[in-house]
């Protein structure tokens, strides 16, 4: 209620903005004036926002790379697929038990590998998602390397829509509190993080906890609209793209990780109509932006109501 | 109990190398030490030793009366020593304030779930995190430049802002590490009278390392000096100056001669 107190117009603005994409997108729909491919980009897309986001909290905020994204996202489908289809249970429940799944998995695999600092822990990380991969290449119960299919179709724009705020929500007021801040020290300085009395172990693992536990919930929602899993799609290269929107977005900024989730979605989309130069002209964007943006579309900065309101306040001098 | 800090026996080896062998050293409560010594000496490693960077092979440390050899960093610094660093370690994509507040995370009163759900109790600890980060800038009179970054602010500004950021910890004992390196001499004095009235304001024992030596002399009230890992001579500041010992040390065994007139 505090929040209602301290800016009622940027969260009224806020909520009508939220309310506004919600509805448009749901009548677009409800009426077919989204075709099934479209609905289908729109619903990747949703699924790169939060795991863009989610790996941001890792690789951009707290300075870990990881490459072990779509190993967590996989424990999350899996999860999920195993709750709805073997157990029968209500498709919130499945949902939570893929984020509950993934970040125990983030916990695991969290508390022997941080203890490893950059390129080590990027490699066993690299380790990781293949090891998750491998198992479940092997474990005949699950459908081994052909996956599972048939799966319910219960992944509807509310519930995509309501996890990409939850996912932008939740990571959001994680960074933008003294926990935040103690996240980011680590990334900044571990020596001097540590010195001011921050136990970076346990802020490490907390942000490995939390990012892994949205990328299950990514899993858990892909699976329940694709019909199908199989353990190749969650492979290095799903991890990769994951890295690159977030690279491509600015390391440590949540909008920025957002916008090129968003941006890279439509590229891949577009460039689907030239099938022979797509990952050429792909790979161009992204070289292109790296040599005008190094820091990333956004930097380390976020889009927000405030900024607008300096900028127009600088302009009014 | 008078003394805030009890080194005994501190050995550190590095594979053969002894960087640190049976040191002793005390700090009485409120005292303002110094710790100088040539380069390579192992001052900075006894500093590191102290505030739990390495784990010492051997001896202990007592502060405040309880056992801190080989607790990590961060329980340390909890444990009220604070430390500044010889090459500037800030946030440095950071804002000042933010630097400051990262050191006041010890006492968040809000819990994690309050952050996210952005309780009336996160809005109120973040205030109170806020203002007593402003209010220490302002001491160290960098209260107009809150929202610059690290990186940009002059080396002197830059070296007050990690004194400011090593108190917002709320330590008991302040370490700092050659505070005066790269400063000219009207530097070195506003610095030298900041330390002093820092440690009346808030109440700390203060131990430095420092190669300035009008720094070391007018500041401290006991020196140590140290040499290849091994305490050489403690004393009263006049009393060091005028050790042969110290002097050799410093200076080559040569110009001991000449100064004792041999």
């Amino acid at each position: 209620m505090e929040l209602l107190k301290r800016n009622p117009a940027a969260l009224f603005l806020k909520i009508l903005i939220l309310a506004g994409i919600f509805s448009a997108i749901q009548y677009m729909i409800s009426f077919k004036i989204l075709s099934t491919y479209y609905q289908m980009t729109l619903t990747t897309l949703c699924l790169n926002i939060i795991l863009a986001v989610s790996l941001n909290l890792i690789n951009g905020f707290t300075g870990q790379l990881s490459l072990g994204h779509a190993g967590f996202m996989s424990i999350g489908a899996y999860v999920s697929v195993v709750f709805t289809q073997n157990l029968d249970a209500p498709f919130l429940l499945a949902l939570f038990m893929a984020c509950l799944g993934a970040a125990l998995a983030g916990l695991v695999i969290g508390i022997p590998t941080l203890r490893l600092r950059g390129d080590y822990l990027a490699i066993a990380t690299l380790g990781f998602g293949e090891i998750i991969r491998i198992i479940l290449y092997n474990i005949e119960a699950v459908g081994g390397a052909a996956g599972i299919t048939g799966i319910p179709k219960l992944t509807t724009w509310p519930w995509l829509f309501g996890s990409v705020v939850l996912t932008i929500l939740v990571i959001n007021n994680l960074t933008n509190s003294s926990y935040g801040r103690a996240i980011v020290s680590i990334r900044e300085d571990e020596v001097a993080s540590e010195l001011m009395g921050i136990n970076i172990v346990n802020y490490k693992i907390l942000a490995f906890i939390v990012g892994a536990m949205f990328a299950g919930l990514a899993g858990g929602l892909y699976a329940h609209f694709f019909y199908i899993i199989k353990p190749n799609t969650f492979g290095f290269m799903k991890s990769f793209d994951v890295l690159v929107m977030v690279v491509l977005g600015g390391l440590g900024s949540t909008s920025g990780a957002v916008i090129a989730a968003i941006f890279v979605t439509i590229l891949s989309t577009v460039l689907q109509s030239f099938p022979e130069l797509r990952m050429v002209l792909y790979a161009m964007v992204l070289i292109i932006v790296m040599i005008f943006r190094p820091q990333g579309l956004m930097g380390n900065k976020e889009l927000s109501f405030k900024i607008l309101r300096r900028k127009r306040g600088e302009a009014k001098k | 109990m008078n003394n805030i800090l009890e080194i005994n026996h501190l050995t550190k080896t590095f594979g053969g190398l002894n960087a640190v062998s049976d040191v002793n050293m005390y700090i009485e409560k409120g005292e303002l030490v110094g710790l100088i010594g040539p380069n390579g000496a192992g001052k900075t490693t006894v500093f590191n030793l102290i505030t739990g960077v390495y784990r010492p092979n051997e001896g202990s440390i007592l502060f405040d009366g309880k056992s801190i050899g080989g607790l990590s960093p961060h329980r340390i610094c909890r444990e009220g020593i604070a430390r500044t660093f010889q090459n500037i370690r800030l946030f440095k994509n950071l804002t000042a304030l933010d630097n400051v507040k990262i050191a006041f995370h010890k006492e968040v009163n809000y819990s994690l779930l309050s952050a996210v759900f952005r309780t009336n109790r996160f809005y109120q600890g973040e205030d109170q995190i806020e203002q007593k980060a402003l209010e220490l800038l302002e001491i160290f009179q960098l209260g107009d430049k809150r929202n610059e970054l690290a990186s940009n602010l002059p080396y002197g500004e830059q070296r007050r802002l990690e004194i400011a950021r090593a108190l917002a910890t709320d330590p008991k004992l302040l370490i700092l590490d050659e505070p005066a390196a790269g400063m000219n001499p009207q530097e070195t004095n506003a610095l030298t009278e900041l330390i002093h009235w820092v440690r009346g304001q808030f109440n700390l024992s203060v131990l430095l390392i420092e190669h300035d030596m009008s720094l070391v002399m007018g500041l401290c009230e006991r020196l140590y000096v140290l040499n290849y890992g091994q305490i050489l001579a403690s004393g009263l500041p006049e009393e060091i100056r005028n050790n042969p010992k110290v002097i050799e040390a410093y200076l080559g065994e040569e110009v001991t001669k000449v100064v004792s007139g041999s």
